[in-house]
């Protein structure tokens, strides 16, 4: 299932834990826990709470008067959002980051100094960064500051990732520059193939 | 003095601090190290500035150079459209007992005053009677909402809480400009937060602050946050003036 599937499915049963409820009033609830950013459609609301029936996650209780179904967690829908609360969820770090992209094809290449793509990169992150800082003080719900925060937080991340890899790069030029005075050679065969790289693509 | 607000310049438009391509050179033996490289920077009145940048890239050596700590070697700086450079000794340390509040990473409180008598210190240098010293520094503390710390000597007090007596001393009577150098160097992530929104409010307020960090998290409590590289500018970013709602800036 994809993980916003995922998602919706075991937050519609935590949101069931407690009480039952109707499908829009579901959809209300996830809305008010998860923040303004995620507005889920009524319709996903019904696909996923019949898929959770059809499950025997949750049971139908029967119908008011417009037809709309009263649901109610059973055991195998509490065991099923318990198991996925308590699992970690594993993260990994794609190499196909744009920025980190940028930054290694401008540093191999030398088509430009990568300083410069670095430094306009940080630039706008640190305005997301202000901006971010300046929502999440007048945030109103905890959900909205919690998401905020995590923006915050990422986007620091990015730019001391972009301080690092200046220095990191910054170093490795001027390493390459006294191995250039020591062994002129190895320079030449590497500028060489540099040229070839260049003319190939 | 042509620039001056009360003879012809416009108190509004006049930025509170005016850097004009400012240089200055350290004299290290018989090298040169050029610490600020033509950075020119108008800041006006109840703007938070922050200044950023790697370590050496300058960023203490601005402040320094806008508390008029040091001479520049060129360029021009004028704080309340007073260039720095017309000043003699007497009047500028007077602008710095009353116009300029400093607060640095290594506090300078002085341990055997409390917290009050260590913020109205400026005020009684600059020949305050002690009763009037002693209530702007509770109006002072009061604005920092540390009232009832006043009477703590800085050994009862924590890092944050230093931190706070050392911001209410430089905003202590009527200061114009604060200039904070990492103040949130010495502090935990929730104390520096404390401290940052502190700095912000007084600039909503109207005072005027520049506050050097490298921690880009902390310079985001800034309007704008000015980049040093090398002692040049790299570059300067401005945030919205009205907030952006999450849901702009989430997906
Ligand atoms: N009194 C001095 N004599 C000689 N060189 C100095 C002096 N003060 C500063 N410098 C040099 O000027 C440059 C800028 O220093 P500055 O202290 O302004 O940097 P900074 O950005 O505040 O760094 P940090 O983040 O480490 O505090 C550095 O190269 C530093 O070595
Ligand atoms: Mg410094």
């Amino acid at each position: 299932m994809h993980i916003l599937g995922i998602v919706i499915k075991n937050a519609l049963l935590a949101l069931l834990g407690n009480e039952q409820k109707y499908g829009y009033q579901l959809k209300n609830d996830f809305e008010a826990a998860t923040g303004t950013a995620w507005v889920l459609n009524i319709g996903q609301v019904y696909t996923t709470l019949q898929r959770l029936e059809r499950d025997g996650a949750i049971v139908a209780l029967g119908q008011d008067d417009d037809g709309r179904s009263l649901y109610e967690l059973s055991a195998t829908g509490r065991e099923i959002l318990s198991e996925w609360l308590s699992s970690a969820v594993i993260r990994s770090v794609s190499t196909r980051d744009e920025v980190t992209m940028k930054v290694l094809v401008a540093s191999a290449t030398g088509v430009i100094d990568p300083a410069t793509p670095i430094s306009i990169q940080r630039q706008t992150a640190m305005r997301v960064l202000q901006e971010a800082t300046l929502a999440r003080n007048v945030a109103e719900s905890l959900a909205d500051q919690l998401h905020l925060e995590r923006l915050i937080v990422l986007t620091n991340a990015e730019i001391r990732w972009l301080d690092i890899a200046e220095d990191r790069l910054a170093e490795a030029a001027k390493a390459r520059l006294s191995d250039n005075s020591s062994t002129q050679e190895v320079v030449d065969n590497n500028n060489t193939s540099i040229t070839n790289l260049g003319s190939n693509s | 003095m042509s620039g001056n607000p009360t003879d012809g310049g416009d108190p509004i438009h006049e930025p509170v601090v005016r850097i004009d391509s400012a240089v200055k050179e350290h004299r290290d033996g018989r090298s040169i190290i050029r610490a600020l490289n033509a950075v020119s920077l108008d800041v006006p009145a109840g703007e938070m500035v922050a200044v950023t940048g790697k370590s050496g890239s300058g960023k203490s050596t601005l402040l320094n150079v806008v508390g008029g700590l040091e001479p520049l070697t060129a360029g021009s700086i004028s704080v309340l459209g007073e260039p720095l450079v017309a000043l003699n000794r007497t009047e500028l340390s007077r602008l710095r007992r009353r116009t300029i509040g400093f607060v640095f990473q290594n506090l300078n409180l002085v341990p055997s005053l409390t917290a009050e008598e260590n913020v109205a210190l400026p005020l009684e240098f600059d020949g305050a009677k002690p009763v009037e010293a002693s209530r702007a520094a509770k109006v002072a503390l009061d604005k920092i909402r540390i009232g009832e710390l006043a009477t703590r000597f800085p050994s009862e007090l924590s890092g944050g809480e230093k931190q706070r007596v050392a911001i209410a001393r430089a905003i202590v009577g009527e200061r114009k400009v604060i200039l904070a150098d990492e103040p949130t160097a010495a502090l935990d992530d929730l104390t520096s937060r404390i401290v940052m929104n502190l700095l912000a409010e007084l600039s909503d307020d109207g005072l005027t602050v520049l506050v050097a960090t490298h921690d880009s998290e902390f310079a985001a409590y800034a309007d704008r946050v000015v980049r040093l590289k090398d002692g040049s500018i790299e570059h300067v970013s401005s945030r919205p003036v009205t907030p952006s709602s999450p849901a702009e800036l989430l997906t």
